[in-house]
C-alpha cells in the first residue's frame, strides 16, 4: 500500500494505537479517582463539620479556578523544586483526579441538597449516626441524581487528557503532534485523531448509559428524550 | 377505658421549650405515658403538635426541658445515647419519609443491619415477619415510588417496629392520604394498641382518637389547655376553647 493510505495504516496508526492506549490508562483511574474525590469533597462541603468544611471549599475554588495546563506544570515542572519527582504518567493523573474531582463535587453537592429533608429525619429516627446517614442513606440517593452531571465531566476528561503530552506524556495527541510535525501531514493526522476521539466519547457515553440503567430504580429513573 | 397501671412511666416529658427565632412554638409542655397507654395530641394547625413530637425524639432540639426514658434521663450531646435512645422511640412521620432508593424490605431491614448490626440473613427474617405483619409481604420487594400512600405508611410502622421500640410517636399518620387508604393504616394502629404497644398520636381523625386513645391531650399555642379521657375532653371539655374546637371537629369528621 502507498500513498495516502499507506501512510495512515503503515505509519500513523501503530502510533496512534499506542497513543490511544496511554490516553486510556490516562482516562480511567483518573476518572474514577477524580469520582471518588468528587464525592467526598462534595459530602464534606454539604454536611462537613467546619473543619472539613473549608478545605473542601478551598480545594475546589482552587482546582477549579486554575486552568488545568497550569495544574499540570506545577505537578511535573513546579514539584521538583521541592525535591517531589513524579513521572509525566503519574502528574497527568494526579492533575486531571484533582480537577475532575473539583467539578465532581459540584455536581454531587447539587444532588445532595436536592435530598428531601424527610430522608435525614428518618435516619435519624432509627437511629443511625450522621456517617451512616450519609453513607447508606443520602449518598445512595445523592449518587444517581449526580450520575448524569458526573457522566459529562468524564466526556471533558476524555478530551481534555490530551493536555498531558505537555508535561511529555505521550498520549494520543502526542503521538499524532511527533508524527504530524515530522510529515506535515497536519490534516490526515489530526481528522484521524479526532476520529478515535470521538469513537472513545461514544463508548464511554455508551457505558455510562449502561451504568444508569443498572442503576435505575422506581422513583429514580431518567427520562430520556 | 383506662390501661393505666401502677407502673413507672416509660416516658417523662418535662417543660419542654422551643422557639424558631422570635417565635414561641412550645412553651413548656410536660407529659407522661405509661406502659401500653395510648395518648392523641389534637389541636389546630400551628398548636406545637408535631414540634412536640419531633422534640421528644429530638429531631428537632428542644430549647429546654427534659425528656427520661424509663426513669433516665436523655442527654442529647452525647450521641451515642441518643441513637440508642432513638431506636427506642419509634417516629412515624406525616410523609412517611421512607428511604426511596430502597425496596419496602430494605427499608425495614437497614436498621436492624447497620444500627443494631445484626445478620443480613437474621434481618431480613425479621424484617419480613414486621411487613407480614402489616399486611405488606407480598409487595416486600417494591420500591416506594409502585406503593400506594398507605402502603408507604405501613412500611413505615413496620420499619419502626423492627427496633422493638418501647415508645411510638405518630405524627399525623394519615393527614397525606386519599380518604380511602386511611382505613388501612388505622387498622395497623388499632392493632399495635391491642397488642399492648405505647404510643402518642398526633391526628386530625377525631373518631379514631375517641376509640383509642387513652387520654385525649388539646394543644394550642404551644401548651397543653386540657388532658383527659376521650369522652370527657370531646364531649364535656372544662375549658370553653377545647369545647370549641372540638365542636368543631367533631361536626367535621362525625363521632
Amino acid at each position: 500500500m502507498t500513498g495516502e493510505l499507506g501512510f495512515i495504516v503503515n505509519d500513523l496508526m501503530p502510533a496512534l494505537m499506542r497513543g490511544l492506549w496511554m490516553s486510556i490508562r490516562l482516562i480511567v483511574p483518573s476518572a474514577v479517582l477524580g469520582f471518588f474525590l468528587g464525592v467526598l469533597a462534595g459530602s464534606c462541603r454539604v454536611y462537613g463539620v467546619r473543619a472539613l468544611r473549608w478545605p473542601a471549599d478551598l480545594y475546589v475554588a482552587l482546582f477549579r479556578g486554575f486552568p488545568l495546563l497550569v495544574q499540570l506544570y506545577i505537578w511535573y515542572f513546579g514539584l521538583p523544586r521541592i525535591g517531589i519527582y513524579l513521572s509525566p504518567y503519574v502528574a497527568s493523573v494526579v492533575g486531571f483526579s484533582l480537577c475532575s474531582g473539583a467539578y465532581h463535587s459540584e455536581y454531587i453537592r447539587g444532588a445532595l441538597l436536592s435530598i428531601k429533608k424527610g430522608q435525614l429525619q428518618a435516619a435519624q429516627a432509627v437511629g443511625m449516626t450522621r456517617l451512616q446517614t450519609i453513607l447508606y442513606v443520602i449518598l445512595p440517593q445523592a449518587v444517581r441524581r449526580a450520575l448524569p452531571g458526573c457522566g459529562n465531566e468524564i466526556i471533558y476528561l476524555i478530551k481534555y487528557s490530551s493536555l498531558a503530552y505537555m508535561v511529555t506524556c505521550i498520549e494520543l495527541t502526542g503521538e499524532g503532534k511527533i508524527i504530524a510535525s515530522a510529515t506535515f501531514k497536519y490534516t490526515e493526522v489530526f481528522a484521524v485523531v479526532g476520529v478515535i476521539y470521538l469513537a472513545l466519547v461514544s463508548v464511554a457515553s455508551w457505558a455510562l448509559g449502561k451504568i444508569e440503567d443498572r442503576l435505575t430504580i422506581p422513583g429514580f429513573e431518567y427520562h430520556r428524550a | 377505658m383506662t390501661t393505666a397501671t401502677d407502673s413507672a412511666p416509660v416516658l417523662t416529658v418535662e417543660g419542654i421549650r422551643k422557639s424558631f427565632g422570635n417565635k414561641e412554638i412550645l412553651g413548656g409542655v410536660d407529659l407522661s405515658i405509661r406502659r401500653g397507654e395510648i395518648k392523641v395530641l389534637i389541636g389546630p394547625s400551628g398548636a406545637g403538635k408535631s414540634t412536640l413530637l419531633q422534640s421528644i425524639n429530638f429531631l428537632v432540639m428542644p430549647d429546654a426541658g427534659r425528656i427520661c426514658l424509663e426513669g433516665r434521663p436523655v442527654d442529647p450531646s452525647d450521641r451515642k445515647g441518643l441513637c440508642l435512645y432513638r431506636q427506642q422511640v419509634g417516629m412515624i412521620f406525616q410523609e412517611f419519609n421512607l428511604f426511596d432508593h430502597l425496596t419496602a424490605l430494605g427499608n425495614v431491614e437497614i436498621g436492624l443491619v447497620r444500627v443494631k448490626k445484626m445478620k443480613r440473613s437474621q434481618a431480613r427474617e425479621r424484617a419480613m415477619a414486621e411487613l407480614e405483619r402489616v399486611g405488606l409481604g407480598v409487595h416486600a420487594h417494591k420500591y416506594p415510588a409502585e406503593l400506594s400512600g398507605g402502603q408507604k405508611q405501613r412500611v413505615s410502622i413496620a420499619r419502626a417496629l423492627a427496633l422493638d421500640p418501647k415508645v411510638m410517636l405518630l405524627d399525623e399518620p394519615t393527614s397525606a392520604l386519599d380518604p380511602e387508604l386511611i382505613g388501612e393504616v388505622h387498622a395497623v394502629i388499632r392493632d399495635l394498641g391491642a397488642a399492648g404497644m405505647t404510643m402518642i398520636m398526633a391526628t386530625h381523625q377525631i373518631g379514631f382518637a375517641r376509640a383509642l386513645a387513652d387520654e385525649i391531650i388539646f394543644m394550642e399555642n404551644g401548651v397543653v389547655i386540657e388532658q383527659g379521657p376521650p369522652d370527657k375532653i370531646l364531649d364535656d371539655a372544662d375549658c370553653e376553647r377545647t369545647r370549641e374546637f372540638c365542636t368543631k371537629i367533631t361536626e367535621l369528621g362525625g363521632r
